[in-house]
């Protein structure tokens, strides 16, 4: 079998299986080993395919392979040697699935009249269903998988990050069961199904060349994603949950339509032809109406998958599911399967490459208006989880930004962006649920005097949140990328959106930095508390961090440049690194420096250590003073939250009505363009 | 790979570390002088900025936690790497991200006492940060917009005089100058008065040698600070050097003129005139620059 539907198989293997195991010593150690080989075949799929240039593909992987675990040894015989003929086979089965998930969605949207979720449902997939009955299978597929640099770097974050999620989970939602009022059934089995199936999902998507298979695997995380967030089943959890299906079912409509015109127009379901043709549109100066509509509606999906304004609600909402979950959806996988599809259509997002209104025109803003509206309305959270969410639409809509420029500086910013965001974000939500669950409060307020309470953990935030913004960490530096590409595109309007997001960006985790480094008296250690699992899962993320952010200059001449070179050769561009390699250097020595300086100095102090200055009226402690009418006060630190300015419902009502008009702006432009060009070559007639 | 380290950029990063401090006292001290004439004092002398941070050497070393040192530190030795950075002719972005992180020390040094004097000097330090680093961030790209790259060896060595085509960014810098050097109307973070609602507000709680690296890693700032001045009108010729020196003096002479004509502003109002100013006058520049290349007009 080979590594490619190993790592599709064994993640779902796992999964059927620790959805009968109720027990969690058993299920500690298959949780353990499952996460333990998913990262380790990572690695090796990377390993074996490293050396076999930009990009390359796996004819028959995917057919014969899986067909033998599902129809066994006596049918196989009857199909070996027709790669075709088993493709389609297999490509009959995932429908077959999809229309038992369809139907599923059609009862629970019917049960807890969410009617809408239905209808998206019913719409999708006999649609679906009926093109791959009656044109799909004329279709021949030559390649069901590929594997690239960059999805490579995809399959490391799903299969590393990931893993090390599930293991953490394995700590927490002990906890959480433990946490559960009286005659609540433990539905931690299903919990841990999702979770790997999931990753097989995920896995299937970035390796997928057959557009249909994507689709597949694209539905099963938004389902995956529905049914983690109604996890809890509260009716708070049951609203948001459907929240995000109908979102993401409406992005998933897009995607049905799009396989519709790929297949009915240019004969062909290969993503890989599509960039192809759309390359070669380019480069011969050709706009092609319907590549670029096809393309506009790829990019739509993967714009409501990563929660771009106006469909960023879902991602909020998901903050009801358990942490495990959040993290998961935040940082390597769902969101990131939108972006993975945004950045694979770069090449053709050019804003001037198909149409003025087109794809890249749409991606662009509503990723820079998502950027810009999202860090503000961060700002106003007291929430960390809210805190954090808005913090990933708005890093998504910054990705989605440098993609749709669609220039090389643009992309390598966005997939850096990427890497450093996934490793990043996974920490501080798996830290915030650790603190949620000693301290008993997720709001940052209720977070004073951690470093006292849980020294490692709050110093684990310290490192996550200072990579998330300042120099010389990863972020930034592709801040910096995305600015420069910005500016070399022309593109005015984002470089103001970028100057001033960022500047927000500044604000809001300053603050809550500067919660975590307060030394309040006092305080005692309630670290003890802590799963072992938990923390292997935090160091090891640490690890990553501070690993990734020293072979950066590595990863960008391996991985990244690779990749790039290979996607605009057809367009002759000249590709190189955003920055240049001398200023990493730079960067890397600042990260080595700020490393060591804490080790050399923090807490070395033979000063004298004195009270506080509190106009005199400190009692003594720090903590309580002598006010006025000669009673004692307790001295409450609060941040600003200038809810006056950056009011969240008014953010995300300007976010509503200018990502609205974006769209509307630019299918109308697209639709207004395809009749005309129809009418020219029917010569009138529609 | 190129990454070469010429002798050139090791002259100025050492004469940036020896003399920055010197230069930067001496503007403190004269700073000082001038401000009393204009308030009919007379003022003290010219080194009294050295007499200060020598003396706090020599006070008893005290602290309020054993974590806050290490931040002020840090701010230091980032705060000089940003002007070694500068000074050798580096990426301008590069170096003003640099300072951020120092700034950002200084904040988290605030932070760290967890008293309400400093928290309230550390919210208004950020608030601040917040509403000039558009502005800042937005000069940059001007500059590599007009001279075509980021190096600020690139920038002073050639091209066109930049404050032209720049003019509407270089007005906010004016503005944001005022906030980068403390100067009232924005002096809303640390005051030099005490008897006030904020007391010493992010410095409140340092004391002894700390607050002496405080002082000094402002002379530092301060002379980098005024260095930015010199990118809109160096273009490599001496004539230019010379008139770009006499900006420097003349606009540093206005700031303590402001400084000396303004009571200090509320934080609402300080945020949203930077935002303002920003937003029309470099947003707007950059908009009519952008069109300017378009045609080939720049």
């Amino acid at each position: 079998m080979g590594t490619i539907s190993f790592l599709i198989l064994f993640p779902l293997i796992i999964a059927l299986i620790l959805l009968f195991v109720k027990s969690d010593k058993t299920r500690k150690p298959i949780v353990i080993i499952g996460a333990a080989v998913i990262a380790i075949f990572s690695i090796i799929l990377v390993a074996e395919n490293f050396s076999k240039g930009s990009l390359f593909f796996f004819p028959h992987e995917g057919t014969t392979e899986l067909l033998s675990l599902g129809f066994g040894d006596s049918k196989l015989s009857l199909i070996k040697g027709d790669a075709g003929l088993a493709s389609e086979i297999l490509s009959y089965a995932m429908i077959a699935i999809e229309a038992v998930l369809c139907l599923l969605i059609v009862v629970l949207g019917i049960k807890y009249k969410k009617y809408l979720a239905s209808i998206l449902a019913i719409i999708q997939t006999p649609l679906l269903i009926y093109f791959e009955v009656t044109k799909g299978h004329e279709i021949s597929i030559e390649n069901n998988f590929y594997i690239d640099k960059f999805s490579m770097i995809m399959v490391l974050i799903i299969g590393i990050i990931g893993s090390l999620i599930t293991v953490y989970a394995l700590g927490y939602m002990k906890d959480f069961a433990h946490h559960l009022k009286e005659g609540e059934k433990d539905r931690n089995p299903l919990f841990f199904f999702l979770m790997f199936l999931f990753l097989a999902a995920m896995f299937g998507i970035v390796l997928s060349n057959n557009i249909v298979w994507m689709y597949f695997f694209w539905e099963i995380t938004t389902l995956c994603s529905f049914f983690l967030i109604g996890f809890t089943k509260t009716q708070e959890a049951i609203n948001n949950s459907f929240r995000a299906l109908i979102m993401n079912l409406l992005g998933g409509l897009a995607f049905c339509i799009a396989i519709l015109f790929m297949g009915n127009y240019f004969d062909f379901l290969e993503f890989s032809a599509l960039l192809d043709m759309g390359a070669q549109g380019v480069a011969a100066g050709q706009a092609n109406p319907v590549i670029a509509l096809v393309v506009a509606l790829l990019a739509f999906a993967g714009l409501t998958k990563a929660a771009q304004m106006p469909f960023n609600s879902w991602l909020l909402g998901a903050m009801v599911a358990p942490t495990p979950t959040s993290a998961l959806l935040h940082s390597s996988t769902m969101v990131k399967a939108g972006v993975f599809m945004i950045v694979k259509l770069a090449p053709l997002l050019g804003a001037s490459s198909i149409l003025d209104i087109g794809p890249g025109f749409m991606v662009m803003l509503v990723g820079g208006v998502t950027f810009l509206l999202a860090s503000f309305a961060a700002v106003s959270q007291s929430n960390a989880k809210r805190v954090l969410a808005y913090s990933t639409v708005a890093n998504l809509g910054l990705i989605c930004a440098c993609a749709g420029t669609g220039t090389p500086e643009g992309t390598w910013a966005a997939i850096m962006l990427i890497v450093f965001h996934a490793v990043t974000k996974s920490l501080l939500f798996l830290c915030v649920g650790t603190a949620e669950h000693n301290v008993g409060s997720r709001d940052i307020e209720d977070f004073d005097g951690l470093f006292g309470r849980m020294p490692k953990l709050a110093t684990f935030m310290i490192i996550g949140i200072s990579a998330m913004y300042l120099a010389p960490f990863g972020m930034l530096i592709s801040k910096w990328a995305a600015l420069k590409s910005f500016v070399d595109a022309g593109n005015v309007w984002l470089i103001l959106i970028i100057v001033f997001g960022s500047a927000v960006t500044l604000f809001y985790w300053t603050k809550w930095l500067g919660k975590m480094v307060a030394i309040v008296a006092n305080r005692t250690n309630i670290e003890e508390k802590v799963n072992k699992s938990e923390w292997f899962t935090l160091t090891s993320l640490i690890g990553l961090i501070i690993v990734i952010t020293l072979i950066f200059p590595l990863l960008s001449s391996t991985f990244v440049v690779p990749f790039i070179e290979g996607v605009y050769a057809p367009f002759g561009t000249l590709v190189s690194a955003a920055i240049a390699e001398d200023n990493m250097i730079i960067l890397v020595v600042m990260v080595a420096f700020i490393l060591v300086l804490p080790l050399l100095f923090y807490g070395k102090t033979n000063k004298r250590v004195v009270d506080l200055y509190m106009a005199g009226v400190n009692k003594g402690d720090n903590l309580t003073f002598i006010g006025s009418m000669g009673q004692e006060e307790e001295v409450r630190l609060r941040n600003w939250y200038m809810d006056d300015v950056f009011n969240e419902k008014r953010v995300n009502r300007i976010g509503l009505i200018v990502t609205c008009v974006i769209f509307t702006l630019t299918f109308s432009y697209m639709l207004g363009m395809g009749i005309t060009l129809y009418k020219m070559i029917t010569g009138g007639a529609l | 790979m190129e990454f070469n380290i010429t002798p050139v950029m090791i002259v100025s990063a050492l004469a940036y570390l020896v003399l920055g401090p010197v230069v930067g006292c001496l503007i403190a001290g004269i700073d000082r002088k001038i401000t009393a004439r204009m308030q009919g004092r007379f003022g003290p002398p010219i080194l009294q900025p050295f007499y200060d941070v020598r003396k706090l050497l020599e006070k008893e070393p005290v602290t309020v936690n054993n974590g806050q040192d290490f931040f002020v530190m840090a701010m230091l030795i980032f705060m000089i790497i940003t002007g070694c950075l500068f000074f050798i002719g580096e990426n301008l972005l590069l170096v003003i991200f640099t300072l951020t992180t120092a700034a950002i020390f200084l904040v988290l040094a605030a932070y760290s006492s967890n008293s309400p004097y400093s928290q309230l000097g550390a919210e208004r330090e950020l608030l601040q940060m917040m509403a000039y680093e558009p502005a800042v961030l937005l000069i940059a790209v001007g500059l590599y917009m007009v001279k075509g790259s980021f190096n600020v060896s690139d920038i002073i060595s050639g091209g066109p005089i930049a404050v032209l085509p720049l003019l509407g960014i270089f007005i906010s810098y004016i503005f944001v100058l005022t906030m980068k050097l403390r100067k009232s109307p924005f002096d809303l973070s640390m005051s030099h008065h005490p008897h006030q609602e904020l007391v010493k507000g992010v410095t409140t709680e340092i004391s002894g040698r700390s607050l002496a690296a405080i002082e000094v890693s402002h002379w530092y700032e301060n002379v980098f600070l005024l260095g930015f001045i010199f990118l809109f009108f160096a273009n490599g010729s001496i004539l230019w050097g010379v008139i770009g020196i006499v900006a420097i003096l003349l606009l540093y002479f206005l700031e303590i003129l402001i400084d000396n004509g303004y009571a200090r502003v509320k934080w609402q109002l300080a945020f949203k005139w930077c935002w303002k100013i920003t937003l029309i006058c470099s947003g707007v520049n950059v908009i009519v620059l952008y069109f300017l290349k378009m045609y080939n007009l720049v």
